[in-house]
C-alpha cells in the first residue's frame, strides 16, 4: 500500500483542503443546531441533573451543625463521646438559638430518629442556664436522651453531606442505629406495594391497548381511503381533547349513578342498590389510561401495518396457507417492530403517569407518580420525591435497555 | 394422455366492482392443459381481474369457472392449488430464500427430506443454487423475481398465474427473464396463465394471446396470427404498427373488396370485417408489408411524399403522405444497398390486397 499523501490541486493536501471547504457549512449547522442545543440543556440535562443531585444532597444540616459535625467525626460510636462533641455541639445550638433557625434540623434529626423534635425543643429552651466548661454533663441533665448513645450515633449518622437514604426509603428500607441497611417496620412499608402496583398497571394497560389497536390499526391500514380517514380522525379525536377533559369524561361515565353503571343495572348484571365500584380503585385507573394510551399504539401499529403490502397475504393464501396461518406466519411476524414500539411507548407513558390515576384511581388505584407528587406539594420531602423519580428514570432505561436485548432498538418503527 | 382442452374455462363470466360499470363482460375463455395463455390489454381493460377470479381473490358477479372440469366459485384461494407470481413479487421479506420455497410445502406437511429435493430443483431451475440462506432484501430485482418464479411452482400446482411479472425490471434483464420463464414452461409443462400489457413479452412467450379490451376478449389467437390477421381494429392497433385508412366499401366480390377512401381515390383490400356494399371501414395495412418501388406486380400502387426520416439502427423508418394520410410509416431495413432517401421525396409505394385488412369502423 502505497502512504502517498494526496494533494488537492492547489498544493494542499486533500484532507485540509476538505476540512476548509467543509468549515462553513459545520458552521451553519452548529449555528441552526445551538438554540435546540441550548434548550435541551436547559430543560432537559439539567433539571434531570437537579433531581439526582437534590436527591442524595444532605448538605443542609451540615451546615447547621459544622462545629458538631466536625468534632464527633473522631467518635467511635461505642461509648459516650468526650467533652470536646458536646461543646461543640453547645457552640452550634448556640448560634441556632440566636438566628432562630433550629427548627430546621428538628425535622431532619426526627427523620434520623423519632424523639429528636422534644430533645432539641427543651435543650434549645435551656441553653441561656449554660455554664461554660463541662457542657456533657449539663447537657445530660438537661435531658437524659444526651446520654443515650443510640441519639449520638443519630446524629454521628446525619453528617455526611451525601446519603443514600431516601432511595432505601423508596424500596421501604432505612438505616438502623449501627448503619446497617434494615426493612422499615411492617406498617410503614407502601411503595413497594406502590412500584408493583405501578408496573403491574403499566403491564396490563400494555396488552389491553394492543389488544384493542390492533384490530383498529389493521382497519386504518386495509380499509378504503374514504372509510380509513374517519377512523383515523376517531383516533385522533381523543388525542386533540385536553387529557383533563377526558379523565373527566370517564369519571363522569364511571361513577356509580353513571351511565355505565346504569347499563348494568338495566340489563340485569346488578342490582341497583348494590352497584360496582368502577371508579376510586385500580378498575378507573385501568380503563381510563387505556383509552388515553390508546393512539400510542394506534399510531405505530398503523404506520407499520400500512408498509405490509396486501399482496404478502394474497401470495400467502395462493400458496396453500389458511388464512389464519398466513396471518399468523407472515402478516403478524411483519408487525411486531410496531407492536414492540408501541408496546414501549404505551409502558413507558403509563409506568410515570399522573393526572388520570390521581383522579380516578382513589386510593387502590393510585400509581408511584402519585406519590412523587404528594412529596413535591404536601409533605415538601424535595429529595425523597427526586430519588422516587430518579428510581424511575432508572426503571425506564432498564427496561429500553432489556428491550434493546431481546428485540434490538434498530427494530423499531414508529413511521 | 388426451390434453384436457378447456382446463381452465371461464364461462359467461362479468364482474362489476361497484354495481355500476362491468370490468369483464361476459367472458369466454378456455385454456388448453399445458398452454401458456397471456392476457394481453392496456390498464383497465379487465386482464387482471380475470386473473384474480381465477385466484380466487375476487369472486365473479355472474358466470362460472372451471379448473379441470369443477366449478371453483367456492373453493377459497388456498385450496385452489394456483401458484401465483405478483407484480411486486410479495415475496416475505421476514423468510429466508429457503424458508420462502418451504411455506406451500410446510402447509401442505410434506415430509422435510421431501420438501428440500423439491426447493433443491425449483431453485437449481431459475440458476439460483446457494442462494438459500439470502434474505430477499439482499437479492437483486431479477433473482427476486426468480425466487418468486421457483416459489410459485415449488408445490407442483396445477396452473400458475403471473400477474406482470417483469414490469419491474429493466429492459435487458426483462427480455432474458422472458426466454428463462419461457423455457420453464416448456420444460415441466405447466400451465401458466400470464398477465401483461407489453406486447413484445406476450408475442415473445405465447401459445395463445388474449388480447382484452372494454372487459371482453377481443382475440385468442397464436402471436402470428394475431399480428398478421388481426380481426378488428383494436387489434390491429395494438398490437405492432399499423397503418391504417378511412373509407367506404364499394364493391365486394369474393376475397376482394373496393374500398373508396376519404379523398376519393379507391384501394383493393381484403374484407375482413366488412359483408356489404356501402358499409364504412378503416384499412389496416402493416408498414413491412408496403413495398418501395415494387419490381413485382402489385394490387395497389401509389405515389407518396417523404415527410420525415428517422434513424432506428436496423432500420430506418419513413413518415410518407401517402393518400391524404400524413402518418403512413414505412420500414427500410438498413442494408449496404441503402436507397437515397431525402426529405421530400417521392416514392412509389406498392401493396397486396391480401395484407390490407379492410376491418370494422371503430
Amino acid at each position: 500500500m502505497s502512504t502517498e499523501q494526496i494533494l488537492s490541486s492547489d498544493g494542499l493536501p486533500l484532507e485540509v483542503s476538505l476540512r476548509k471547504a467543509e468549515r462553513k457549512n459545520k458552521l451553519k449547522a452548529l449555528f441552526l443546531v445551538g438554540p435546540l442545543f441550548l434548550f435541551l440543556i436547559i430543560t432537559y440535562v439539567f433539571p434531570i441533573g437537579d433531581m439526582l443531585f437534590r436527591s442524595i444532597d444532605d448538605r443542609k444540616i451540615t451546615k447547621m451543625l459544622p462545629n458538631t459535625f466536625t468534632a464527633i467525626e473522631k467518635w467511635d460510636g461505642q461509648n459516650l463521646p468526650e467533652e470536646p462533641v458536646y461543646a461543640a455541639l453547645y457552640e452550634d445550638l448556640a448560634y441556632l438559638k440566636k438566628t432562630k433557625t433550629y427548627g430546621k434540623i428538628i425535622a431532619r434529626l426526627n427523620y434520623e430518629k423519632g424523639g429528636f423534635s422534644s430533645l432539641i425543643k427543651k435543650t434549645v429552651r435551656k441553653l441561656g442556664k449554660f455554664e461554660d466548661g463541662n457542657y456533657k454533663e449539663q447537657f445530660i441533665n438537661v435531658h437524659k436522651r444526651w446520654g443515650q448513645p443510640e441519639y449520638l450515633v443519630a446524629l454521628k449518622n446525619a453528617a455526611p453531606n451525601w446519603t443514600y437514604a431516601k432511595y432505601l426509603k423508596g424500596v421501604d428500607l432505612k438505616f438502623d442505629q449501627n448503619g446497617d441497611i434494615v426493612q422499615q417496620p411492617e406498617d410503614r412499608r407502601i411503595h413497594k406495594i406502590l412500584w408493583l402496583r405501578t408496573l403491574k398497571v403499566a403491564f396490563w394497560v400494555t396488552i389491553f391497548c394492543f389488544i384493542l389497536a390492533y384490530p383498529i390499526s389493521y382497519l386504518l391500514a386495509t380499509l378504503p381511503m374514504k372509510y380509513s380517514n374517519l377512523l383515523m380522525i376517531c383516533v385522533l379525536l381523543p388525542f386533540w381533547t385536553s387529557l383533563l377533559v377526558r379523565t373527566s369524561s370517564w369519571m363522569v361515565l364511571l361513577q356509580q349513578q353513571g351511565p355505565i353503571n346504569d347499563l348494568i343495572v338495566m340489563l340485569g348484571l346488578a342490582a341497583n342498590d348494590n352497584r360496582p365500584e368502577l371508579m376510586y380503585n385500580v378498575i378507573g385507573t385501568f380503563v381510563a389510561m387505556t383509552q388515553i394510551l390508546l393512539p400510542f399504539m394506534v399510531l405505530p401499529l398503523y404506520s407499520v401495518m400500512k408498509t405490509i403490502s396486501p399482496s404478502l397475504m394474497r401470495a400467502g393464501k395462493s400458496l396453500g396457507g389458511t388464512p389464519f396461518v398466513a396471518f399468523r406466519k407472515i402478516y403478524f411476524p411483519l408487525t411486531v417492530p410496531g407492536i414492540g414500539a408501541g408496546s414501549l411507548l404505551v409502558f413507558i407513558l403509563a409506568i410515570g403517569y399522573y393526572i388520570t390515576p390521581a383522579l380516578v384511581g382513589g386510593a387502590s388505584g393510585s400509581l408511584i407518580s402519585n406519590t412523587i407528587a404528594y412529596h413535591m406539594k404536601s409533605s415538601l420531602d424535595w429529595s425523597f420525591a427526586a430519588a422516587l423519580g430518579t428510581m424511575l428514570l432508572v426503571g425506564v432505561l432498564t427496561i429500553y435497555w432489556i428491550y434493546n436485548k431481546l428485540v434490538g432498538i434498530d427494530n423499531i418503527k414508529l413511521g | 394422455m388426451a390434453k384436457n382442452k378447456e382446463f381452465v374455462k371461464f364461462d359467461n363470466v362479468d364482474k362489476s366492482y361497484d354495481g355500476k360499470i362491468l370490468v369483464v363482460k361476459g367472458l369466454n375463455l378456455d385454456i388448453e392443459e399445458g398452454e401458456f395463455v397471456t392476457m394481453l390489454g392496456p390498464s383497465g381493460s379487465g386482464k387482471t381481474t380475470c386473473l384474480m377470479m381465477l385466484a380466487g381473490f375476487e369472486t365473479p358477479t355472474h358466470g362460472e369457472i372451471y379448473l379441470d372440469g369443477k366449478v371453483i366459485s367456492n373453493i377459497p384461494p388456498h385450496k385452489r392449488g394456483i401458484g401465483m407470481v405478483f407484480q411486486n413479487y410479495a415475496l416475505f421479506p421476514h423468510m429466508t430464500v429457503y424458508e420462502n420455497l418451504a411455506f406451500p410445502l410446510r402447509v401442505r406437511k410434506i415430509p422435510k427430506d421431501e420438501a428440500d429435493k423439491k426447493i433443491d430443483k425449483a431453485l437449481s431451475m431459475v440458476s439460483l443454487h446457494g442462494f438459500e440462506a439470502r434474505m430477499p432484501m439482499q437479492l437483486s430485482g431479477g433473482q427476486q423475481q426468480r425466487v418468486a418464479v421457483a416459489r410459485s411452482l415449488v408445490f407442483d400446482p396445477q396452473v400458475v398465474l403471473m400477474d406482470e411479472p417483469l414490469g419491474a425490471l429493466d429492459k435487458n434483464l426483462r427480455e432474458s427473464m422472458q426466454y428463462e420463464i419461457k423455457h420453464i414452461h416448456e420444460s415441466i409443462g405447466v400451465t401458466v396463465v400470464y398477465v401483461t400489457h407489453d406486447q413484445t413479452e406476450a408475442l415473445t412467450m405465447s401459445n395463445r394471446i388474449a388480447v382484452f379490451n372494454d372487459g371482453k376478449v377481443q382475440q385468442l389467437s397464436s402471436p402470428d396470427e394475431l399480428y398478421e390477421q388481426p380481426v378488428n381494429s383494436f387489434v390491429a392497433e395494438f398490437i405492432g404498427e399499423n397503418n391504417k385508412f378511412a373509407g367506404q366499401v364499394t364493391d365486394i366480390s369474393g376475397d376482394k373488396c373496393k374500398v373508396k377512401l376519404d379523398n376519393g381515390v379507391e384501394i383493393l383490400a381484403n374484407p375482413i370485417a366488412v359483408k356489404a356494399k356501402g358499409e364504412k371501414t378503416k384499412i389496416s395495412l402493416r408498414p413491412e408489408r408496403a413495398i418501395i418501388d415494387p419490381k413485382d406486380k402489385m394490387d395497389n400502387n401509389h405515389k407518396g411524399k417523404i415527410e420525415e426520416i428517422i434513424y432506428h439502427g436496423d432500420h430506418t423508418r419513413l413518415r410518407v403522405d401517402l393518400l391524404g394520410n400524413k402518418d403512413f410509416i414505412l420500414k427500410v431495413p438498413n442494408s449496404t444497398a441503402r436507397l437515397d432517401l431525402k426529405k421530400g421525396n417521392e416514392l412509389n409505394i406498392g401493396w397486396n390486397s391480401v395484407d390490407c385488412r379492410a376491418l370494422d369502423p371503430k
